[in-house]
């Protein structure tokens, strides 16, 4: 698995740290999208065949290759349920978010 | 769990666009994104003015893009790459791709002059408006793109939008740009085959992409790759490509012409349509797809 990438919002301490030109310092990285979920999806290796159509249209980039399976980033996930609609084999449950 | 098999994936791995935007769940227009972003490389530069785009890519100073953007007014989407294209021609900067991504209300209403513009000039920009068929970002008003029958905040259920969707390709035609294309995130390897074409070409190239929105559509969020395949098979949207505004090539022609009611049922904007609606419906997709077959005929 790649490091995780260090990942912090920026914030002014006060207006001389802004820069005189407006352009994007960080990424969004830090927005961890995952609390917006309220299923969320599970992968069920056994019946994967891997074909990577989960990956292709995860509009999250939330579902990442890892030794040839597809592996789910619940930070990101936001629990739309794509992948479990297009998956062909339907190894992919939707399942309640637990607290 | 065991299996010996290596993974194939049909588009490259590489990303440019990060996780953590602010797209609704299940929003196609960040699989747009994705796609085209894959296919032009990191030498690219965007103009995005007003559209749910300038929202997804996050609040100053963060942004979920790997290329510089410009934010730019509503209207100036076109002009506004125009520009950046000649400024960095003029520092001797001949590689990079300038695009302009604008979404339907930016293209068909609002931006129309500068691209038309543009497209005059035979500018050297990509021009990729992605198509969710109303102003969603500022609460799914009507725009020009907006189908016939569909409920928006300002067509509401009594007064449903009683006109076509204006056929922007038909006019980027005749505007006999090198090349347009309309495209689909249902087909990813489609879109990314038009998007690499589009970027080996010189000139203005329109990308027409449909991107289903759940939010505004009041469609479930896990159909949105559903009613994107649904829309090429029973041809509401085909998929084709124009070059010089003569040379049409239908892309993806369906076996069999499937009806268009199962579309519209999953759909909350259509729910209020009537069987007689859906009749004129189908009639009038029936003859826009027989004109579209006549004009890709082989000469």
């Amino acid at each position: 698995m790649k490091p995780k990438k260090k990942v912090e919002k920026i914030v002014f301490q006060s207006e001389k740290d802004v820069p005189l030109m407006p352009m994007s310092l960080g990424s969004m990285l830090y927005n961890k999208t995952g609390s917006w979920r309220n299923i969320r999806p599970e992968i069920d290796l056994a019946g994967c065949i891997q074909c990577g159509i989960c990956w292709k249209f995860c509009p999250d980039i939330s579902i990442e290759i890892e030794n040839e399976f597809p592996v789910v980033n619940y930070d990101y996930c936001k629990g739309c349920g794509i992948c479990a609609e297009e998956c062909p084999t339907k190894c992919i449950a939707m399942v309640e978010e637990r607290k | 769990m065991k299996k010996e098999k290596t993974m194939k994936l049909s588009l490259p791995t590489e990303e440019l666009m990060g996780s953590g935007h602010l797209a609704c769940q299940g929003c196609a227009a960040t699989l747009a994104m994705r796609y085209v972003l894959k296919a032009l490389g990191q030498k690219t530069a965007l103009c995005i003015p007003a559209c749910c785009w300038s929202v997804i890519d996050g609040p100053f100073p963060h942004s979920s893009l790997g290329v510089p953007i410009f934010h730019c007014a509503f209207e100036t989407a076109a002009s506004s790459a125009s520009g950046l294209k000649a400024g960095l021609e003029m520092v001797g900067d001949m590689e990079t791709t300038v695009v302009a991504w604008a979404g339907d209300g930016g293209t068909f209403d609002i931006g129309i002059q500068a691209l038309s513009g543009a497209a005059e000039r035979n500018d050297d920009i990509i021009y990729i408006c992605y198509d969710n068929e109303a102003y969603m970002n500022t609460g799914i008003q009507r725009s020009s793109a907006t189908p016939y029958g569909a409920w928006t905040t300002t067509t509401p259920v009594k007064h449903f939008k009683n006109r076509p969707k204006k056929d922007i390709d038909a006019i980027m035609a005749a505007h006999r740009i090198p090349y347009q294309a309309t495209a689909n995130t249902s087909y990813p390897e489609d879109l990314f085959k038009k998007a690499k074409k589009a970027k080996e070409i010189k000139g203005t190239r329109f990308l027409h992409i449909y991107t289903p929105c759940p939010t505004g559509w009041k469609s479930r969020p896990e159909d949105t790759v559903k009613l994107g395949r649904m829309a090429v098979q029973n041809c509401i949207f085909p998929l084709y490509e124009v070059e010089n505004g003569e040379k049409y090539t239908l892309n993806i022609k369906p076996r069999e012409k499937k009806p268009v009611n199962d579309y519209f049922r999953l759909q909350g904007r259509f729910r209020h349509l009537k069987e007689e609606h859906l009749k004129f419906i189908q009639a009038e997709v029936d003859h826009s797809w027989e004109r579209l077959l006549k004009l890709a005929e082989p000469k």
